[in-house]
């Protein structure tokens, strides 16, 4: 109780503090709107968002964040309001291959990093800070967080087996039992590809084959009856628990809450994991002082210090390399969240940044012959 | 005998031609008429706002989702001289388009970059031609950079009267503007819609000179003219445009290019891909089947239309099962609500309304709550096989599998629609009166014989109504299939919610849509040929 007070009261001053900083650096917003609507995903992830960007914001400014759980069919629906001419968005949490569509789609608005961001506190130009995760010209990148395996860690069949990489997925003599692996051609075809014995960076040539899409297929046939398809993250960590899949792949904020905070007898293998991001989109089609007010709140909510105060709440990596020093510990359990990003160093031994480029022009395609493979 | 005497005089006078009139003289045929059309008058502000509602909020959005099946508009509208130039490509050849084609699309992707929808084209052609969405994209910038001036300086070389914009207020004013000069007149339109994206309205396109993207159509349109129709143009009546081709028919053989095919191709590979070419102009008209093609797994190439390889059908698996499983649900839900159905309409009143509840219950609660409780009972560490292993039914490794398949769809669906079942045939077999099986069973007949020839027929317009529910709404169902499901119990709607919201693929979702909608129809005709649409009672 008395540990929970303090920490609550250090939260505090931090708050102040932070506030105050930001006061100093970032120049108030005129003639801006002083209501906005920003969509995320919801559940833990948008906590983590109201507690590190929405609240000190709202603070600082008085604008009015009104939230909006749409994520996940944000690029449908604001195509719908593009087409409608009514936008009533103003900022927008989506995945890097989402931001990506939306900028080609001409629905999301072109971002200069330099310009239009904070610069890191050692005056480091944004668009170097963020380096090669600014993936669009019009993604703003907040966290990364990778797709990675989980497995139980009481299985009697294994007899004391434990899996030490991702192609545990594939072999099913030592790890027999159910396995729950993305409804999508996403994820796991490279994992297939590579526990094929196919290198790290020869995964998209051989994929951009007829014969190494069949090669992937293949892989997975080898698992098809053991495995349950999941299409929402907290799919597997319920599977985990309930002994209905032994091993799967989930988000890594999801095992992070499964593992340390519902103490379930599970555990997590950072080997290839793959990284994905998610940041912020601007839609097109806004009047200036709504625009105004867009870009002023993600300029602040993007800054070094904002970016790292997310992962007190949240086990995802913040996108800007000058933020990483400054993760410190979970604002409730009070465990240091460093060693839970998917970028520590000891973490990212062996990682997998997939190519959007190449989904784009691929994944319908891709689809389809999962889809069809799926259906056999 | 008042009245018919009446009668008579009437039909008398009708027949002698005599009009009829009301009081104040008109006739009657036509006051009625007016009273008659007020009414319908009336009678239609009554459903006015119904009408307008269903209109704007059904019709109207359905139909034009239903027309994005077949709208292709984008291609001509973002490439408008590429298609033209295009049209003079034979696809079936084996050479990539030559440099008039390759100057039309510099042109049309120096608007399009400008007003950033090169992409969105790279997206839609993408559908089917995977892999172009990235030309596209990677092109865009790096249009503005290439080197496009050289036809411009050898105009000017020859006349540096084509360097002022009084050439082409000439040009555009002159008899044979836009007919033979067909790529100049969309480059020329081209870039003053660039201009007005660059430098706003109020400037005026007559008093600048175009940029080189125009001179280079301009060269291929003369250089592609008969030659005596450029040796007119030299000759021309009219002074101005004569003094401005005087000299140009001699000259235009010689004239450099700027070799925007290779630079194209320096810009990205993709550009001398003749597939991608072929796709291009294959997708060039407004109207496309393509995404009818796709949706019955079929696809358009150079060969004419044909299957796609046996790796990528799915969607004919997909409608069939959608079917097959719809019919099977109608089916158990036949099987199940009957019995049920009976009970609630012979048993007393107090016990009927507790059943009533009971099947009325679960209609009441969310439609996720009761598909997630399926999921608790259904799987292998769930609450059926826990109980079937501990009766000792089962092994404990010989667990069912119940649910992430077809079953787990059928078990799931059929418990939520059973409802639509059971209401229907209730209100029906209420209505038959005890008497007929009574009376049947004096004369003689087993209760067997009586409920077969009796009570069933007299049910049949329930269960019809009860199948129609069921069925329409099984069709189309998408939530339980993708949460119970895996991948043998989906439906094809979770691929056209797939293509709504994550592919954003609305053109093959609606042909998809449309199908099924047709296929609905098509057995609702049949259903009405065979069985009867009047035979159908809800109560």
């Amino acid at each position: 109780m008395k540990f929970t007070a303090g920490l609550a009261s250090a939260f505090a001053l931090s708050a102040v503090a932070m506030v105050a900083t930001a006061a100093d650096e970032l120049p108030a917003c005129e003639d801006c709107a002083d209501q906005m609507t920003i969509v995320s995903w919801g559940g833990a992830y948008s906590n983590s968002q109201l507690q590190a960007y929405h609240n000190p914001y709202s603070e600082m400014t008085g604008v009015e964040i009104v939230n909006d759980e749409s994520s996940a069919e944000a690029v449908a629906k604001l195509r719908a309001m593009n087409e409608a001419n009514n936008v009533t968005w103003d900022v927008v949490d989506v995945v890097a291959a989402d931001a990506m569509r939306l900028c080609d789609e001409g629905l999301a608005m072109e971002i200069d990093a330099d310009t239009q961001l904070a610069a890191a506190p050692d005056g480091t130009p944004a668009s170097e800070d963020f380096g090669d995760l600014l993936v669009s010209d019009c993604f703003i990148p907040q966290i990364v967080y990778s797709t990675t395996l989980g497995y139980r860690t009481d299985v009697a069949e294994w007899n004391g087996a434990v899996p030490s990489d991702v192609c545990a997925v594939f072999d099913t003599e030592t790890f027999p039992g159910k396995r729950s692996l993305e409804k999508r051609p996403i994820n796991n075809v490279e994992w297939a590809l590579l526990c094929d014995g196919v290198a790290k960076e020869d995964v998209y040539d051989v994929l951009s084959t007829d014969e190494g899409v069949a090669q992937a297929l293949a892989k997975l046939d080898t698992i098809r009856d053991d495995v349950i398809w999941w299409s929402a993250g907290a799919e597997t960590p319920q599977l985990l628990a309930d002994s209905e899949a032994l091993l799967g792949s989930t988000y890594n904020g999801r095992f992070f809450s499964l593992i340390e905070e519902q103490k379930q007898p599970v555990a997590m293998l950072w080997d290839a994991q793959v990284f994905d991001l998610d940041g912020w989109i601007i839609p097109t089609g806004l009047d200036e002082a709504r625009t105004a007010r867009a870009l002023h709140y993600v300029k602040f909510a993007t800054d070094t210090q904002r970016l790292a105060d997310q992962s007190k709440y949240i086990s995802y990596g913040p996108a800007r390399a000058s933020s990483a020093p400054l993760v410190g510990k979970h604002a409730e359990l009070g465990i240091d969240m460093a060693p839970h990003m998917p970028t520590d160093p000891n973490n990212a031994k062996n990682t997998f940044l997939y190519n959007y480029e190449w989904w784009a022009d691929n994944r319908d395609d891709l689809d389809a012959k999962f889809q069809t493979w799926l259906s056999q | 005998m008042t009245a018919s005497t009446a009668l008579d005089s009437n039909t008398s006078e009708l027949a002698q031609g005599a009009p009829l009139t009301t009081k104040d003289g008109q006739p009657l045929k036509r006051s009625l008429g007016r009273a008659l059309r007020r009414e319908k008058i009336r009678a239609l502000f009554l459903i006015l706002p119904l009408l307008a509602f269903v209109l704007i909020t059904f019709i109207f959005p359905i139909g034009d989702m239903l027309f994005r099946s077949v709208e292709n508009s984008i291609v001509e509208k973002t490439l408008p001289g590429t298609v033209v130039a295009l049209q003079d490509w034979d696809s079936e050849s084996d050479e990539v388009p030559g440099e008039r084609v390759f100057s039309a699309l510099a042109d049309d992707m120096m608007l399009a970059q400008e007003l950033k929808i090169h992409t969105r084209i790279g997206t839609r052609i993408n559908y089917d031609q995977p892999g172009i969405s990235s030309v596209f994209r990677k092109s865009g910038r790096r249009i503005k950079r290439l080197d496009s001036d050289a036809s411009k300086d050898a105009f000017i070389a020859l006349n540096a009267a084509w360097g002022t914009p009084d050439a082409w207020t000439t040009l555009t004013s002159s008899a044979q503007w836009p007919e033979s000069f067909p790529q100049t007149a969309i480059a020329f339109d081209n870039w003053k819609a660039w201009l007005a994206s660059e430098e706003g309205d109020d400037i005026d396109p007559s008093t600048q000179v175009p940029y080189g993207f125009t001179y280079a159509n301009l060269f291929h349109d003369l250089s592609s003219m008969e030659n005596g129709a450029l040796n007119n143009l030299a000759k021309s009546s009219d002074s101005a445009i004569a003094s401005l081709f005087a000299g140009v028919p001699d000259a235009i053989d010689n004239f450099p290019t700027d070799d925007f095919k290779g630079q194209f191709a320096d810009i990205e590979k993709g550009w001398v891909n003749i597939q991608n070419w072929q796709a291009i102009k294959r997708l060039s008209p407004a109207f496309t089947d393509s995404y009818f093609l796709a949706a019955v797994d079929s696809e358009r190439t150079e060969a004419g239309v044909q299957q796609k390889p046996a790796n990528e059908r799915f969607y004919v698996t997909l409608f069939v099962r959608t079917i097959v499983l719809s019919i099977v649900i109608t089916l158990a839900c036949i099987l199940l609500g009957y019995p049920i159905a009976y009970l609630l309409a012979t048993l007393s009143v107090r016990s009927s309304n507790l059943i009533l509840i009971l099947v009325l219950l679960p209609f009441w609660t969310s439609l996720l709550v009761r598909t997630s409780s399926w999921k608790v009972l259904l799987q292998q560490q769930g609450v059926i096989n826990d109980l079937l292993v501990w009766i000792g039914l089962v092994a404990d490794d010989g667990r069912l599998v119940m649910i992430n398949n077809m079953t787990g769809t059928i078990i799931a669906m059929t418990h939520i629609l059973l409802p639509f079942m059971i209401l229907p045939l209730y209100s029906v077999m209420k209505t038959i009166s005890p008497s007929y099986m009574r009376a049947a069973k004096s004369m003689g007949a087993s209760d067997t014989l009586a409920f077969w020839r009796i009570y069933f027929p007299n049910t049949i317009a329930g269960i019809g109504a009860g199948s129609i529910l069921v069925f329409i709404l099984a069709i189309g169902y998408y939530i339980t299939p993708a949460l119970v499901g895996g991948t043998k119990g989906v439906f094809i709607s979770n691929q056209i919610a797939y293509h709504i919201s994550s592919s954003l693929n609305w053109g093959l979702a609606a042909a998809l849509g449309t199908i099924l909608l047709v296929l609905v129809l098509a057995l609702y005709w049949t259903y009405d040929r065979i069985v009867g649409i009047d035979n159908v009672k809800l109560g």
